[in-house]
């Protein structure tokens, strides 16, 4: 088979297989991608790294940027633990309970994935502004969502939810009631079946839906820009920042500004991949 | 798994008053989140869509930048969804059936695209392709428009959706190992015939589930497109941006008629993963069960 010898030839193939087409296959995914995405991504960050550690630095760390990083990442973190709660509680109900409009609701939660994010910006602005269907009765007592911080949470939020809900929901599906069972058959009363052995099992799926949903709302743009009314220095966030020194054509200012949101994304990424493993790992040692 | 397993506990299997009274909590709780957290707005686009009667809708939607947005919208998710459509097949043939050194590398740098903001994304191609980027001067020379035009559209799409088919089938294929394909090329099946007879059948479901998900996302792509397109009326504006530009003038009605157009390609989509889920078991975490069926 002529295949098996081109795959021996490829040294980094540990295993010959009798198929074809990994030289084809394999080539294609790896050119694809550098194109696609390692040729841009290093260019921005060369872009970031030209500009020198202090420059870099100095751009970072402007005041107005430093602003965008708090009001973004403070949001972010709000907006999170909303998810983490509600979302823990979508995840609980789809596996658990029977109820009519189950599917429905099951594919709903989805909604947020599918749903552009400027239209959900624009739909969520007109819900909470004085007028709105919500804000008409927050707006008097002085209850403000629209153009605030809280409206920038609001919009994270409805980014962020679904992935705690399709981390935690698999793994409340799998876990065998015969555990929840015995420790019921012990004594063990609603709360202690829950934080003993419920929660241990959900946890790192619980975290890293939470950080999924972090990261989707530190990098959010089109929902947020809408509701969140964009002053400087008070409910400007960072990737609006960026669009705005684009326009200015400064272009170095924002590739410092893209780099360290880059080093978040990726650490962030790492913390997931971390805690999967954890959560592999505890699920190995149960079985 | 769903609903109730029948268990043997008496706590479990009758539970008492204060449980079913929980219950019921939590159900209605998760009901008035989700009621007040996507229906609403949902109902909102709808709503302030027709508030000018349905002859205004349609006028709004008949609009001449409208319906181009829509094209390019179609044109953008034309290219960038078979693009990525051929990378997933590639990818997870080369990763589901052969084994390399760097791997899981090359499992976790296909990922990228989802943990990168937007707006990053479309600030890559602005360095690579604009007129201060990498090639800008060279394509500026050759008279070639890539940011600000219809390919860095394509490309800023691409990128976002770039992992969606890919995520899909690596897993999949991974459960359904290879024996069948094996044993085709052990009876003299060339590769192509592997792949369009026994591959494709297989796989059939898990890719158009990624498919879908990749086009629904390339529908709606906003901050990577918004960065690159540039904003040209007619031209450059896909249906999300076209959406942007009516709602910031004030055009509030025009801009929630194509929002409208936008959220029912959603709620479509939504039911299609649904029924997709349903009838095949994808997403149930049994490939093999469903590979057999």
């Amino acid at each position: 088979m002529p295949s098996k010898r081109t795959n021996k030839s490829w040294r980094f193939v540990t295993r010959s297989s009798p198929l074809p087409g990994f030289r084809l296959s394999f080539t294609f995914t790896l050119i694809y991608l550098t194109v696609i995405v390692l040729i841009p991504l290093a260019a921005i960050l060369l872009h970031a790294a030209r500009q020198g550690f202090i420059g870099f630095l100095h751009t970072v760390t402007a005041p107005r940027v430093l602003a965008s990083y708090r009001v973004t990442l403070g949001s972010a973190v709000v907006a999170a633990s909303l998810s983490a709660v509600f979302g823990m509680l979508l995840a609980w109900v789809l596996a658990r309970y029977d109820f009519p409009g189950k599917r429905v609701v099951d594919a709903l939660v989805d909604l947020p994935f599918a749903l552009p994010t400027a239209v959900a910006g624009i739909s969520l602005t007109a819900l909470y502004t004085e007028k709105g269907w919500i804000g008409r009765y927050l707006e008097p007592h002085g209850i403000h969502v629209a153009f605030t911080p809280v409206g920038i949470v609001m919009a994270m939020s409805f980014v962020g939810f679904p992935f705690v809900v399709r981390s935690v929901q698999p793994v409340l599906e799998d876990l065998d009631p015969a555990m929840e069972e015995a420790a019921a058959s012990l004594g063990a009363n609603v709360w202690q079946r829950f934080t003993r052995v419920i929660a241990p099992v959900a946890f790192p799926a619980l975290l890293t839906g939470t950080a999924l949903a972090f990261a989707r709302a530190a990098g959010e743009y089109g929902s947020v820009i809408f509701i969140a009314g964009n002053m400087p220095m008070k409910t400007e966030i960072t990737t609006l920042l960026i669009v705005t020194k684009l326009e200015e054509y400064d272009y170095s200012g924002a590739a410092a500004i893209a780099g360290a949101m880059l080093a978040l994304s990726f650490s962030i990424m790492l913390l997931v991949n971390l805690l999967q493993w954890w959560g592999q790992r505890r699920e190995g040692n149960r079985t | 798994m769903r609903g109730h397993r029948p268990v043997s506990s008496s706590s479990l299997l009758h539970p008492s008053l204060a449980q079913q009274v929980g219950r019921v909590t939590l159900i209605l709780l998760a009901l008035l989140f989700l009621f007040g957290f996507l229906i609403l707005p949902v109902a909102a686009v709808f709503t302030q869509a027709l508030s000018e009667g349905w002859k205004m809708y349609r006028d709004s939607i008949c609009q001449a930048d409208v319906l181009s947005a829509l094209r390019l919208t179609g044109l953008v998710a034309g290219i960038a969804v078979p693009l990525n459509l051929a990378f997933g097949l590639a990818a997870s043939w080369a990763i589901t059936r052969f084994e390399f050194h760097g791997k899981s590398l090359l499992i976790t740098m296909i990922d990228i695209p989802l943990s990168v903001s937007p707006v990053v994304a479309g600030m890559m191609y602005v360095e690579v392709f604009g007129l201060h980027g990498w090639l800008g001067p060279w394509l500026s020379e050759h008279n070639l428009h890539v940011i600000f035009a219809v390919p860095g559209i394509v490309l800023a799409t691409v990128f976002v959706t770039f992992p969606f088919v890919a995520r899909e089938l690596i897993p999949f294929m991974q459960a359904q190992g290879s024996d069948e394909e094996v044993a085709a090329v052990v009876l003299g099946a060339c590769g192509w015939n592997v792949f369009w007879r026994v591959t494709l059948p297989n796989i059939k479901w898990a890719l158009l589930y990624g498919t879908i998900l990749a086009a629904s996302r390339s529908i709606g792509e906003f901050g990577a497109v918004s960065v690159v397109s540039g904003h040209i009326r007619g031209k450059t504006t896909t249906l999300p941006l076209q959406v942007e530009m009516l709602y910031n003038e004030y055009n509030f009605t025009a801009a929630f008629a194509a929002a409208s157009l936008l959220t029912l390609a959603a709620v479509v989509t939504l039911g299609i993963k649904k029924v997709l889920e349903v009838t095949t078991g994808l997403r149930r975490g049994n490939a093999e069960e469903e590979a057999e069926s």
